[in-house]
């Protein structure tokens, strides 16, 4: 499996934030895009996730399920968590495994992985900014797409929770999964780095 | 059919939560409704023929009043981007936020209209027959005022544009709802002709609504 964009060119509210972008990243392999603020690390993640069009060139997965598009492949974990604080932690997780078909799914031993077991019951609204990334954490555990897209993952987690995440990742690129992620902190796994828009 | 059935428990299990808007919308309902006599006065064979019309608006007004909230909310926490890309058709999931929509919001407004019926001096065929074109007609409020819900999002622009968006939409179920619970108290109309056209109008948003909103979502995609 391998994931290409050539010439990729984004314009968003009428300026180019990137033109002509190269990339390619294999099965078993992590990517770190950096860059200063504003060039473009979320804008690169969310064209890959079909959330933006591209105003030029094109995103393609080699080797990928040929019944489903690329954005169908993925896992999305922006800024916001898509968490709602009315529903119960375990609420959540289980919505989102069921929505995005996980098949079967173990609520409790996927909470456990991520250091959420005490709180399953507790409602959303009630957990810190680490535990809430925690919760989205669960989600790319719970159901399997094999190309994660993760913008800035390790915000908010503290020490354990960034080991607990890079095991996560190991686990991941192990079973043949590829990670691009948008970051300025390391990553804490081997990644390739991917620069957007000139020295920092 | 998971997915599907996963998202309208999710809507619907908000919407009963503290903070949801089931109840706001019955509570607003009550209010508009209650506060109608006390405007017009208490000539009772006055209340009565306004009764339906009074009933249609508040339903009107209630079930827009929790519908701009229909795809904002998901927009804001993220959660409309993974719908977005998830393996479920985006019509489909809008249809069913919809559906989830009228269940916890729509419904229990019809099953408070006998109660605010005897407020309005409405006798029960006239409370069966406007409690019988809502449960026709609010469908067709829900599924319409969807569009402008995604619209909402689309254009960054909340509350107030929906209501200018939606509204227009929603004046033929307003005039055959209230023409069919008129022809049914006091004729000489038959009560079918309005009310087929009424479910008519339903079924077309049914259809209609989905596409629609689904096609604003995409487009609006940044």
């Amino acid at each position: 499996m391998r994931l290409c964009g050539s010439g990729l060119t984004c314009v968003r509210g009428g300026r180019e934030v990137f033109t002509g972008l190269d990339f390619d990243a294999a099965a078993g392999e992590a990517i770190a895009v950096v860059g200063r603020n504003g060039s473009g690390k979320t804008s690169l993640l969310r064209l890959i996730a079909g959330l933006l069009i591209p105003a030029g060139g094109t995103i393609a997965l080699e080797g990928g399920d040929a019944e489903l598009t690329l954005p169908e492949q993925c896992h999305y974990l922006g800024h916001r968590d898509a968490l709602k604080p009315a529903l119960s932690v375990a609420e959540n997780l289980s919505f989102w495994a069921d929505f995005l078909g996980g098949g079967r799914f173990d609520a409790a031993e996927s909470l456990a992985a991520v250091g959420l077991d005490h709180a399953s019951d507790l409602p959303a609204a009630f957990l810190s900014a680490g535990q809430r990334r925690r919760l989205s954490l669960a989600r790319l555990r719970a159901v399997r797409r094999p190309v994660w897209l993760l913008d800035e993952p390790t915000t908010a987690l503290d020490v354990a929770g960034q080991d607990m995440f890079g095991g996560l990742m190991r686990d991941h690129l192990a079973r043949g999964g590829l990670i691009i992620a948008a970051t300025h902190a390391p990553l804490g796994i081997e990644s390739r780095e991917l620069r957007i828009g000139g020295m920092v | 059919m998971t997915a599907l059935a996963a998202l309208i428990r999710r809507d619907i299990r908000i919407a009963l939560r503290v903070g949801g808007g089931a109840l706001i919308g019955v509570l607003f309902f009550l209010t508009v409704v209650v506060l109608m006599p006390f405007a017009v006065g208490p000539d009772l064979a006055l209340l009565s023929r306004l009764g339906p019309a009074i009933l249609w608006l508040g339903a009107l007004l209630a079930s827009l009043l929790t519908l701009d909230r229909l795809f904002m909310a998901d927009h804001e926490d993220g959660s409309l981007d993974l719908i977005t890309m998830s393996r479920t058709p985006l019509e489909l999931a809008c249809a069913a936020k919809a559906l989830a929509h009228w269940l916890a919001a729509g419904l229990p407004l019809i099953i408070a209209t006998p109660v605010l019926g005897l407020l309005l001096n409405l006798d029960m065929v006239a409370t069966g027959a406007v409690a019988l074109t809502l449960l026709a007609g609010t469908p067709a409020l829900t599924f319409t005022g969807m569009i402008g819900a995604a619209l909402a999002v689309t254009l960054h622009r909340g509350g107030l544009l929906m209501a200018v968006l939606v509204l227009p939409l929603s004046i033929p179920v307003l005039i055959f709802g209230v023409a069919a619970s008129q022809a049914a108290i006091v004729g000489p109309m038959s009560f079918g002709a309005p009310f087929s056209i009424l479910c008519a109008l339903s079924l077309v948003s049914l259809v209609v609504g989905p596409f629609a909103a689904a096609a604003s979502l995409k487009h609006g995609l940044d």
